[in-house]
């Protein structure tokens, strides 16, 4: 499904990603750890295509198509989802009606009709069950005033929405308690299944207690220093990343 | 890269840039006192509106061109403006299948309809070309009600006392410089009575159309709504596209007595200029402002401004009777080179008289966005309440945005709130948008119409959905 192959990444002249090479298929989830300014934001935005990051090297191939000069909003209508780390409010935006248009630019770009608010107000119904987010929620403006953990929800919920083939969860634990963190990896493991795939990018180990990934992959200066199975994950949170950087 | 997303302005298009090609009267370039004669003579006036307008002409040349606005642009030659234009073939008709067909077509394109057909059913249209009204629609129907809506120089002639009781007696020509050069030199504009107990049975509307270049359009319009009547009133301005600029300097009076109820509703949408240059648009330079007389009157202000290369504007209502109330609903939109300095005023005279104001100004490209309000409370103005909301949108590192509210309360028991905010449209937002599929243009659009809906709201459901077309044209490739 995606192929990176030796990709560079330099933002204000500073070379955040070093010829990193990544392959994940259909049905996979992909956990990548790695310390503070490793580069594991860098991907992922360098992938959905923000503007601060161009890649001055190497290539992405989404379904064996090139997406490095395709805008965010195409690559995103391609099937590929980011969940931010940060998710930005929109004040005067209705929730509803953001995930709505959303859902229908996809709709349309698939040659499929658009849903009117009713039809589309059924389909919400069950996704708010898998998002395990109030509907109260939906008549509000998009992420304002929200918790940490009601925006990593609302995340969620649009994810739910847009099924993507692809989704990349950018620390979608962080900042939530134990009860906050189940529900979440509850609701992205309900979202698996065997046509799509899953980077999680995470700092610690406590969620792969939810979620079982196939890969894991440790990000070092812009480089994958190391991949293995959930069992690095473990001896990563024993031993730190110290010891890896060291001894790779 | 925010450079290239949002600053990024490419050319919008103006689907009213059009020139009709008529043949018309125009008087020669200049300002005198030959040249107001001439004009009243051609509007066969009774000879108390030439004494009106000659005393009007005289103050106006004592007094200074106003420059304490938030705009910038070069000075003025008020005699290298023609004063006077109109379509030589149309006298007006009072056969509405009698006219020319070119103005007809003119009107058409604009989505004005002349005919009193089914499809426009509810709105009554007085179209205003150049200096004159060539056309009003359900005159004859209205009048069954008693309701006269007619053009102005129709109503100097006919209805000389209710003009002389009513004309000037809310902007008076020593009110500010455009006032007395309107009074002056005003052509046309449209005049409305509602007599007492009548509740208008369709909307009302003028259209002002500036045709001829270096045309002035002096418009005067006066609405008068007796006891326990109401109006709704809509108001709608184009132009074609020229490289110079045009001057539209109007003067909109309202009266409304005891009970009454004036509900006037503004989409601009003149010719703001050259996109990229800046070159040309409508100075649109009005005075605006309504008198709530009589006890438990009501005016209410709605403007979408998103026209003119430069906008000078700020109706106001005068709280004179007790219990009454004033409205003021404003989006402003400036983009590329355009100035706004907008606003209003609510005097508060009356007791528990009650104003609200609710202001939204978007900037955007390299346009400035001021919005300028006054709220007085008198001494006697007992109980009266103000809730002022002022909210200003920059997208972009190029615009401006301004605000000069002044608070004037003389009356402790007043209740006098305002709100203030300044957003910008960020990046992030843009971004966040596309990352789910949305382009950049219909995520402005829907970020800006959010800001708006409140003020939308209040619109006439026609001109709402008018207005929210309107946005969206305006904003059409103005990011990256």
């Amino acid at each position: 499904m995606l192929k990176i192959k030796n990709l560079s990444v330099k933002t204000n002249n500073i070379e955040i990603l070093n010829n990193l090479n990544l392959h994940i298929k259909a049905g996979e989830i992909h956990v990548i750890m790695g310390t503070n300014g490793s580069g594991k934001s860098t991907l992922a935005k360098t992938i959905v295509g923000h503007p601060q990051f161009k890649a001055s090297k190497g290539e992405i191939l989404f379904e064996g198509q090139n997406i490095l000069k395709l805008a965010p909003d195409k690559r995103a209508r391609l099937g590929i989802f980011l969940s931010f780390q940060y998710p930005t409010e929109i004040p005067g935006v209705n929730n509803a009606s953001f995930l709505r248009m959303a859902y229908n630019t996809h709709q349309k770009s698939q040659g499929h009709p658009a849903l009117d608010p009713l039809e589309f107000e059924d389909l919400l119904q069950n996704k708010l069950k898998i998002a395990n987010i109030s509907e109260k929620y939906l008549d509000r403006a998009v992420n304002a005033g929200f918790s940490g953990g009601e925006k990593k929800k609302n995340e969620i919920l649009q994810m739910a929405v847009l099924e993507p083939k692809l989704a990349i969860l950018d620390e979608i634990d962080s900042g939530l308690d134990i009860d906050a963190l189940k529900s979440v990896a509850n609701s992205v493991n309900s979202l698996k299944n065997k046509n799509n795939a899953i980077i999680l990018i995470t700092h610690y180990q406590r969620i792969l207690n939810y979620i079982k990934p196939d890969y894991v992959h440790v990000i070092h200066k812009g480089q994958i220093i190391k991949s293995g199975d959930k069992t690095l994950a473990h001896k990563l949170e024993k031993k730190g990343y110290e010891w890896l950087i060291t001894n790779p | 890269m925010k450079k290239q997303n949002i600053k990024n302005i490419a050319n919008q298009k103006y689907k009213f840039g059009f020139k009709t090609d008529i043949e018309s009267y125009i008087f020669k370039k200049g300002l005198n006192e030959k040249i107001i004669t001439q004009i009243s003579k051609n509007k066969n006036e009774p000879p108390y509106m030439l004494e009106f307008r000659l005393k009007a002409f005289k103050h106006w040349l004592t007094m200074p061109e106003p420059r304490w606005s938030c705009t910038t642009y070069p000075e003025i030659d008020f005699q290298d403006i023609h004063y006077y234009s109109a379509p030589k073939t149309n006298p007006k008709k009072e056969n509405l299948n009698k006219i020319d067909p070119k103005l007809k077509k003119t009107y058409d394109k604009l989505g004005i309809p002349l005919l009193e057909q089914k499809k426009l059913e509810g709105i009554a249209v007085d179209a205003i070309f150049d200096s004159v009204s060539v056309a009003t629609t359900y005159k004859a129907q209205l009048m069954e009600y008693g309701v006269i809506f007619c053009p102005i120089s129709e109503a100097i002639q006919k209805y000389p006392d209710l003009i002389k009781k009513y004309l000037g007696a809310i902007v008076p020509y020593t009110d500010n410089f455009y006032a007395a050069l309107n009074a002056a030199v005003f052509t046309d504009g449209s005049f409305v009575y509602i007599p007492e107990n009548t509740i208008c049975p369709m909307d009302l509307s003028s259209y002002f159309r500036i045709n001829t270049e270096k045309t002035g359009q002096f418009e005067r319009t006066l609405i008068i709504c007796e006891k326990n009547s109401q109006v709704n009133y809509l108001e709608g301005c184009t132009a074609p596209k020229f490289d110079t600029n045009q001057l539209h300097a109007a003067t909109v009076e309202l009266v409304a007595l005891d009970n009454a109820s004036i509900k006037y509703s503004t989409v601009q949408n003149w010719f703001a200029g050259d996109p990229e240059t800046g070159k040309g648009g409508i100075y649109n330079f009005v005075t605006k402002r309504g008198l709530c007389q009589g006890k438990k009157s009501k005016i209410s202000w709605t403007q979408v401004e998103t026209g003119s290369a430069i906008t000078w504007k700020y109706p106001s209502c005068i709280l004179k009777g007790d219990d009454s109330i004033g409205e003021f609903y404003s989006v402003a939109l400036t983009n590329h080179h355009q100035q706004a300095d907008t606003g209003t005023k609510m005097i508060h005279l009356g007791k528990n008289t009650k104003s609200t104001i609710i202001s939204i100004g978007i900037s955007v490209g390299k346009a400035v966005n001021a919005y300028r309000g006054e709220v007085k409370i008198s001494k006697a103005a007992t109980n009266a309440r103000n809730y002022t909301q002022c909210d200003s949108m920059l997208m972009g590192d190029q615009c401006d945005a301004y605000t000069f509210p002044i608070i004037e309360v003389n009356n402790a028991s007043a209740t006098v709130e305002h709100e203030a905010t300044t957003s910008k449209i960020s990046e992030d937002q843009l971004f966040y948008f596309q990352q789910r599929g949305i382009d950049t243009e219909q995520a402005v659009s829907a970020i800006i119409n959010g800001f708006c809906e409140e003020v939308f709201k209040k619109l006439p459901p026609e001109f709402s959905v008018e207005a929210t077309k309107l946005l969206g044209l305006k904003l059409e490739n103005s990011v990256g």
